[in-house]
């Protein structure tokens, strides 16, 4: 749901790169010129020019919010002065270097929560950072350079970004920036080639940052929709649902596992929705078995985008009629039912109790096709 | 002999009868429910594409059938970075799920059980990693592509041997054997 909150506060932009020298902080000033031309009141919160000429003559016509001084046991540091941006209110504040860790003593321990502050106060931002800075791919990276970043960010920060925009470059084309001088002063040129600056780990750089930003255009606008209709279905009266929506019976063992991907594949096809639903006999506990089988399970709807529901009830098919109602179920997908024991061969099966208590609803039992000997079928190339 | 004494014993005669229909279920064989599954040993079979060697597969079912163990394949999925973690990926699920049904099956057929999984994580390692931490497995059977790209590279594979606790089998690329179990495989009836 959006909120009030939500339309007042700022919108972020983040820069993202493989590498020092890309061209991030670059891009961001062109940006943020362009902004000022065009009217907006912007200002430079923080700007690492690390001494590079082209970047400091772009930044040349905007203005400048004069960074604080912060006395830390002997030495004097410089850091972005958040109260005074918070003071000065531009519209668009610049702040370089997103995964920039605080000097002691200021308002925050990292400048992504200063970034952050900025944001809730209405401001918009523009940020830089290059890959290896985030949380998850730290690992990963320190593999593939050789060479651990200790500045990271939390994911969810790039995640909560309003735009995320890839400087690409290749790494033929950086490490002629860096022989140039145009990255270091030329005292540091031969250690950066020596160590960070490999056409290899550029490459590898390159090659993850084009990966995980190429895959978000796609993704996102799927996850938008998918969480778009969700919402939607919630707040709706689900008895009067227009579309599709379908219900698989789990129960937490192994073979849940394959009905839920099948139950996947149809909603898929309706374009419907898909609810996973687990009536717990009261009081009855797991064995370790079922809870990892759980485990699993709520794994697999979260992934897929499916609901899982969780329901204790003595009675299976009340339970699901409840459900069913509740959310507006068209269709209802229940596995190969395990051999009836004792009274209850007396009753009707559970497909025939579900159709008789919800009229129009579909009931399809989902048959373990994994059992079923059709090794010719499959074989490969 | 009394009609008292003849409805007597055919009440008894019923109830036996639902009693051993109670305890002794259908088709003589135990329901699927209370066969034994804590002493099985866990095989994961992780993956990232379309397919899977051939090789690798019948690696897991041989060291399946010889320990009496389960296969357990593994759909790793890529979460792009501007996303949160918890994010549904339907579009690599409709590459990964189908995959996961070809091995089910194949496996199924030859009389090896499995219980398969999904993890997501911002790089197929992530993924693996925090299925590693949510299960323990006894056993991982990799095959070394030799395209890093079409899953898990030669790094992920030393990071594996460096930092998993369990016994890690990794199959040399074989160039000359192609053949694979690929989502081609359950296409039309899945």
């Amino acid at each position: 749901m959006v909120t009030t909150a939500d339309y007042s506060r700022g919108r972020l932009k983040v820069f993202i790169g493989m590498a020092a020298g890309a061209g991030k902080t670059y891009r961001m000033l062109l940006e943020g010129d362009a902004e000022l031309q065009a009217g907006r009141d912007v200002v430079i919160g923080l700007l690492e020019t690390h001494g590079r000429a082209e970047t400091a003559r772009v930044a040349e016509g905007l203005p400048i919010v004069p960074r604080r001084r912060v006395r830390y046991r002997e030495t004097v540091l410089e850091e972005m002065d958040l109260p005074a941006i918070l003071r000065r209110a531009p519209e668009l504040c610049l702040i370089d270097e997103l995964a920039h860790t605080n000097a002691p003593g200021t308002e925050h321990t990292k400048r992504h929560e200063d970034v952050e502050a900025v944001l809730a106060a209405g401001i918009d931002v523009l940020s830089t950072l290059n890959v290896q800075h985030l949380e998850s791919l730290n690992d990963h990276i320190t593999e593939l350079s050789g060479i651990r970043v200790r500045e990271t960010i939390p994911d969810a920060i790039l995640a909560r970004a309003d735009e995320v925009v890839l400087i690409d470059l290749t790494p033929e084309a950086l490490l002629e920036r860096l022989r140039a001088g145009k990255i270091y002063p030329s005292e540091r040129i031969d250690a950066a080639l020596n160590n960070f600056f490999k056409i290899e780990n550029l490459s590898a750089l390159r090659e993850v940052a084009l990966r995980q930003v190429a895959e978000e255009v796609g993704a996102k606008r799927l996850t938008t929709e998918l969480v778009g209709s969700r919402e939607e279905s919630l707040a709706a009266d689900a008895p009067h649902a227009v579309g599709e929506r379908l219900l698989a019976l789990v129960e937490p063992e192994p073979s849940a596992q394959r009905l839920v991907r099948r139950a996947w594949r149809s909603a898929q096809r309706l374009g419907a929705g898909l609810d996973l639903l687990w009536v717990r006999v009261p009081g009855r506990q797991l064995s370790e078995d079922e809870h990892r089988s759980l485990v699993a399970l709520r794994q697999l709807a979260s992934v897929l985008g499916a609901r899982m529901i969780e329901e204790e009830s003595d009675d299976l098919t009340a339970a699901v009629v409840e459900v069913a109602l509740r959310r507006g179920i068209t269709y209802i997908l229940v596995g190969s039912s395990r051999p009836a024991r004792g009274l209850a061969r007396l009753r009707a099966p559970l497909p025939q109790r579900l159709m008789a208590r919800l009229p129009g609803v579909d009931v399809r039992i989902v048959a373990d096709r994994s059992q079923r000997a059709n090794g010719a079928s499959l074989e490969s190339q | 002999m009394s009609v008292a004494v003849i409805v007597a014993v055919g009440c008894a005669g019923a109830l036996l009868g639902i009693a051993a229909g109670y305890w002794l279920p259908p088709h003589g064989r135990l329901p699927a429910r209370d066969r034994p599954q804590g002493d099985h040993r866990r095989i994961l079979l992780p993956f990232t594409g379309e397919e899977i060697s051939r090789r690798s597969f019948e690696a897991a079912v041989r060291l399946a059938k010889a320990e009496n163990a389960i296969i357990m394949p593994a759909f790793l999925a890529r979460v792009p970075m501007n996303l949160p973690l918890e994010t549904a990926l339907p579009v690599q699920c409709a590459r990964g799920m189908p995959l996961l049904e070809a091995i089910e099956q194949r496996a199924a057929s030859q009389g090896v059980p499995v219980d398969s999984r999904v993890a997501r994580g911002r790089t197929a390692r992530d993924a693996l990693r925090k299925l590693l931490e949510q299960e323990q497995f006894d056993r991982i059977i990799v095959s070394a592509d030799e395209d890093p790209r079409a899953g898990l590279s030669y790094e992920d594979l030393r990071w594996m041997l460096d930092r998993v606790p369990a016994e890690i089998l990794i199959l040399r690329p074989a160039p000359q054997d192609t053949r694979r179990i690929s989502i081609e495989t359950v296409k039309g009836h899945f």
